[in-house]
């Protein structure tokens, strides 16, 4: 089953595209980590997920087939937004009477016991919570919902670095005791660099790579060798970024399985999700994108050329 | 490469079992408690207030009532000391009633969704498992029965106090302007009109304080054009050329002399009652002098010398059907109106 699955999606405010062409489908049970620059299209991507915005072109469909924004969709996925929208005159105890109210599940109990572990008081309104309990109520609420789905949009954007681990803890607790799939989208890498297991690289609204990540790692590789020859191999590899260091040369390229060894006087390493992302983020125009009905025939996206 | 293929599962219709209604009685009123006391504070201190001017009118209208014959002169004073000490502050309270229904449509309407859409909580109510077609509709009904039943019962307190006026012979009946939209079922589909117009404003304009002011303003316009231009049109008014046309209670919508098959302009009418020494002040209010026959009426005076007083009006039987006609448009637009907001909510991008 796919969680998110996408055809041709764009969405257009305005005269400005926020998004386009945008297909991809990420499987079930994966931390799929949506990253880019600030106004690539993360937040339209997840809107138009959760059904808080209509397509402009395209479908986009959820867990396994349900239009976004359906009654299944809204019943299956939990959404927590940027900035964490809360009642700011509701206590803790009202956001969760609140959510129970608006859906078909809702666990009290699990609820409860988080915010106590998490010392942040029922009877305090979220207003007066700091941004890393806000963010944690948010999430909660969300998890308590039982959701098959639970996307995130910038979860961790204000948040300290000790509140980002926490954040991440609570995700990934979740994920290890219920299998709960999850999308969250990011500009900060750092964060998501030990959790996400599928990563989606979008840039000015559109996606450039999308994958698991062990996959996208093994088809990309760092070529080093003379910077003088680097021109050349240029043109027959599929250079996703070159850096020049003095006489060396680094190139950041994509290979397929079969590749043979590097060529004489170039040594090959493997890349880091880091550098990948990097390289990536700083070629808006490369793009790596594997056809999606390959990915959904293959079980699992492969980066090819 | 095949195109992606979407499966089959596209049926809105075969989803979970939706939440049910009755979960959001108590969302609305954790939501909107603080405005539905605030309503319920304006009707209280309105009621309060009427109850309290109200009864001593009521204590003093009771001896007018156990005069008899009502024709006796001393009866028919005493009528009219009633009403000369009651019928200002009444007209002054009438007044006031007017902006019920815009303060509610303004307090009440305009932050539902406003709100909302301002601070980003939209985000958050419309990705729950209610969904947010149903959550607007439930909003939107539990909100409008509460202000518009609210607005019901004050309109039969208002009619409990005027009522000493009118039968004591106060000449302005159930059709003038302050008092028509104020009982019956008027008061009531006007407070469901500002109701609806708050809530569209809200989600048209997306921020609470000017889309207050939107609602008010849209409100004053439609109360105003309705009374000034399209009230009268509910049913064709009557004509009536005899100068001594009982209009008592009526609601006259104009009086004007002709002669001679022309509207009489105030200067014919000024010459020919200089005969009697009769200062026409207007075309309807005359001032004898000292040299005016003591018998003379000036209107029969008019008459008798080729004018014709023409007036038009709206007897004031015709009450209850104006106020079915009024309250029914009144209930088609709110609809239009809350489908407009409903639309608007299922419509709008993030």
């Amino acid at each position: 089953m796919n969680v998110i699955e996408a055809s041709g999606l764009g969405k257009r405010y305005g005269s400005t595209w926020a998004l386009r062409e945008c297909t991809l489908a990420i499987p079930a049970g994966r931390v799929a980590a949506l990253v880019g620059p600030n106004g690539a299209g993360k937040t339209t991507m997840l809107n138009l997920a959760v059904g808080l915005a209509a397509p402009t072109t395209g479908v986009v469909a959820v867990l396994g087939g349900w239009p976004a924004g359906s009654p299944a969709a809204l019943d299956g996925i939990a959404f927590a937004a940027q900035n964490t929208p809360l009642y700011k005159n509701f206590s803790a105890a009202d956001m969760l009477h609140l959510t129970r109210n608006l859906n078909r599940r809702f666990d009290q109990g699990y609820a409860q016991a988080r915010l106590d572990e998490l010392g942040i008081p029922l009877k305090r309104k979220t207003g007066q919570l700091s941004g890393g309990q806000q963010a944690q109520l948010a999430l909660t609420l969300a998890l308590a919902r039982r959701p098959q789905l639970l996307v995130l949009d910038e979860p961790m954007a204000t948040l300290d670095p000790l509140a980002r681990h926490d954040f991440m803890a609570t995700v990934m607790t979740a994920v290890a005791d219920d299998g709960v799939s999850v999308v969250l989208s990011s500009h900060v890498l750092a964060e998501l660099e030990r959790v996400a297991d599928y990563l989606i690289l979008v840039s000015r609204g559109m996606v450039q790579a999308a994958g698991e990540v062990e996959d996208l790692l093994a088809c990309h590789q760092v070529l080093t060798g003379p910077a003088a020859e680097a021109g050349r191999y240029a043109e027959r590899l599929s250079v996703v970024h070159a850096r020049h260091g003095g006489a060396q040369a680094h190139l950041l390229v994509r290979t397929s399985r079969t590749a043979g060894m590097p060529p004489p006087g170039w040594e090959a390493h493997s890349v880091n999700l880091e550098e990948l992302t990097l390289a990536y983020l700083r070629e808006p125009a490369a793009g790596a994108l594997p056809g999606p009905a390959r990915a959904m025939r293959a079980g699992r996206a492969e980066v090819a050329k | 490469m095949s195109a992606l293929t979407v499966p089959a599962r596209q049926g809105e219709n075969a989803g979970p079992r939706p939440v049910p209604w009755r979960a959001m009685a108590w969302v609305t009123w954790r939501q909107h408690r603080l405005a539905l006391a605030g309503v319920a504070a304006m009707f209280g201190v309105a009621a309060l207030y009427l109850l309290i001017a109200g009864l001593p009118m009521h204590r003093a209208y009771a001896p007018l009532v156990a005069c008899h014959p009502a024709g006796k002169a001393s009866c028919q004073q005493a009528d009219g000391t009633f009403l000369s000490t009651y019928a200002p502050g009444v007209g002054y309270v009438l007044g006031l009633a007017q902006v019920i229904p815009a303060l509610i449509g303004a307090f009440a309407a305009a932050p539902v969704l406003a709100r909302e859409l301002e601070t980003g909580t939209f985000r958050y109510a419309w990705t729950q498992g209610f969904g947010r077609t149903r959550w607007a509709v439930a909003k939107l009904v539990l909100l409008a029965v509460a202000v518009t039943s609210a607005a019901g019962a004050f309109s039969v307190l208002v009619s409990w106090y005027v009522h000493p006026l009118w039968a004591a012979g106060d000449n302005n009946g159930p059709l003038y302007p302050t008092i028509f939209d104020l009982r019956g079922v008027a008061l009531a589909a006007w407070t469901l009109a500002a109701f609806a117009i708050g809530a569209l404003a809200g989600a048209l304009i997306r921020r609470v304080v000017p889309a207050m002011f939107a609602t008010i303003a849209a409100w004053a316009g439609l109360a105003f054009a309705t009374g000034a231009f399209l009230r009268g049109h509910y049913a064709a008014p009557l004509t009536s050329t005899k100068a001594g046309v009982n209009t008592h209670r009526a609601w006259v919508i104009s009086q004007v002399w002709r002669s001679g098959g022309r509207p009489a302009t105030l200067d014919m009418i000024r010459q020919t009652l200089h005969a009697i020494d009769v200062q026409a002040v207007t075309p309807g209010l005359f001032q004898p002098g000292p040299a005016t026959p003591a018998n003379v009426d000036p209107v029969r005076y008019l008459v008798q010398h080729g004018y014709t007083l023409v007036t038009t009006y709206q007897p004031d039987g015709r009450f209850w059907p104006f106020q079915w006609i009024e309250g029914g448009w009144l209930l088609a637009l709110s609809l239009l109106l809350f489908a407009a907001v409903v639309w608007l909510v299922r419509r709008r991008a993030a």
